[in-house]
């Protein structure tokens, strides 16, 4: 299995997941992450220099029409939400708030899903709100690997349990299980 | 081996033909996602089964259709959106207006006028509004209406008073609007010299010669060909040493037109053509 991208919602609780996640993934990680985090609308998005600081990939704010490129980590802007294309280009709208979030982590999930179809992983993380549950699931339908963070382990359960409710999660597992989890699928797509 | 697309994207693409057929609109280059989106959404709503029906639907029944049409139209808007941005057209682009007799403004996809009405503030604030023209177009009738009339809702005052300061502001803002009920209605004297007009930047030719464009936050939803014959357009009607200004995530950098202007403000994505 060859996966193409790897799509992560995070929102209440963010800040700790992601930089304990991206200082665990090491620098030469190549599949690209695509990331939305829950953020003010007024956000200038600084929190991914704090981010940055500990982690051997780089994040970076998307920019409209950019390509999706193997190796980059990419954060959708605060107050538009960010979709994928079929031929593996961003696009930004600012269409409605959709579950009170814009940028929502289901619009990127669901145009991802159906840019990427089963080769894309999909990973729910912390968060007070059931954004990305629908977005799971059609990751799911399309035959793309759907993992969610612990409930237990997560610093606010609702978000990964809105999106057990939905699918039937490949993987449920704590942060740093999920790090591991990756690696180890990094390491099949190189193989194969 | 041949090009084969899924079904969904053939079902889009020949449904996009079939709205450009049957009522001349063309979205056939726009983000091919943001528009899935939307017909999924009025498919959700209509309890339509796939694209197909939409089709059939589109053809026949002119209700579905403009309801199909609007949804395409995302009017989402705000006043003094993005208030840095506003603040640095303030200091760093007034002053280029001053130098003018005659100051024509075109807001291209303008929806429901709230733009439109921030820059008649800043116009008046600035002692320049009565040798302003704005011209303020859109494609979307529904919205140019609503646009006319001035009137928004009572809840958004409180979000647009404060980017209104943040934009550096002079004044009370309260100052240009009067409440009524659930809704504020912005004062007359505000639209006197706006030009509300419907124009396709797709399909319609130039439109007027003037000082400045903005046009913030329509180009995202083009695609790349599409942008680049927009800023054509854009081209052939902005005046040499006149203003370009784009929504906050948007750019030059895929587009020809990069190379027609200069950067006056990167951060905010205001441009200033070269001469
Ligand atoms: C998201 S709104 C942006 C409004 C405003 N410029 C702003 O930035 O707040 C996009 C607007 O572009 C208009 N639009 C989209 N396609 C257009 C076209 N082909 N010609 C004219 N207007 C268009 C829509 O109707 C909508 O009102």
């Amino acid at each position: 299995m060859q996966y193409k991208a790897i799509v992560i919602g995070v929102s209440l609780g963010g800040m700790n997941a992601m930089k304990v996640l991206f200082a665990s993934l090491p620098s030469t990680f190549s599949i690209p992450i695509i990331i939305v985090q829950h953020i003010g609308a007024r956000s200038d998005n600084m929190w991914i220099n704090f981010i940055n600081t500990t982690s051997n990939l780089k994040l970076k704010e998307v920019r409209e029409k950019e390509k999706v490129e193997l190796g980059n980590v990419y954060v959708a802007p605060a107050n538009y939400h960010l979709l994928v294309e079929m031929d593996e280009t961003f696009s930004l709208t600012i269409d409605q708030r959709v579950n009170f979030a814009r940028p929502s982590i289901d619009v990127l999930f669901e145009s991802a899903a159906a840019a990427y179809k089963d080769k894309l992983i999909g990973i729910i993380l912390t968060g007070s709100n059931k954004d990305g549950a629908a977005g799971v699931k059609r990751i799911q339908e399309y035959g793309g690997l759907v993992v969610v963070e612990d409930p237990e382990t997560a610093e606010s359960n609702t978000m990964p349990l809105a999106a057990i409710a939905t699918t039937k999660p490949d993987h449920i597992l704590p942060l740093k299980k999920i790090v591991d989890l990756l690696i180890q699928l990094e390491q099949n797509n190189l193989a194969s | 081996m041949t090009p084969h697309k899924d079904n969904l994207d053939i079902e889009i693409s020949l449904l996009l033909d079939a709205i450009y057929q049957k009522h001349g609109y063309d979205f056939r280059q726009y983000s091919q996602a943001h528009i899935a989106r939307r017909v999924n959404n009025r498919m959700l709503i209509t309890g339509l089964k796939n694209v197909t029906e939409v089709h059939a639907k589109v053809l026949h029944d002119e209700t579905f259709a403009a309801e199909l049409l609007r949804d395409l139209s995302i009017t989402v808007t705000e006043m003094f959106r993005d208030p840095e941005f506003y603040k640095s057209l303030r200091e760093k682009v007034i002053p280029i207006l001053k130098t003018y007799p005659f100051i024509k403004i075109w807001h291209a996809g303008c929806s429901t006028g709230e733009e439109a009405y921030s820059m008649s503030i800043i116009l008046k604030e600035e002692g320049l509004y009565d040798r302003a023209t704005i011209y303020a177009t859109d494609f979307n009738q529904q919205a140019l209406n609503r646009a006319k009339q001035g009137i928004f809702s009572n809840e958004l005052m409180k979000e647009y008073t404060l980017n209104y300061q943040l934009s550096g502001g002079k004044e009370s803002f309260s100052k240009y609007y009067t409440s009524s009920y659930d809704n504020v209605i912005m004062h007359q004297s505000l639209g006197k010299n706006i030009v509300w007009a419907n124009h396709n930047l797709v399909t319609d030719s130039v439109f007027a010669e003037v000082q400045m464009i903005f046009c913030r936050n329509v180009l995202i939803y083009f695609d790349r060909n599409l942008q680049n014959k927009v800023h054509s357009l854009f081209n052939a009607s902005l005046i040499k040493g006149g203003i370009l200004c784009l929504g906050s995530k948007e750019s030059l950098r895929f587009n020809n037109a990069h190379t027609t202007y200069n950067e006056l403000d990167s951060k905010h994505k205001i441009f200033k053509k070269k001469y």
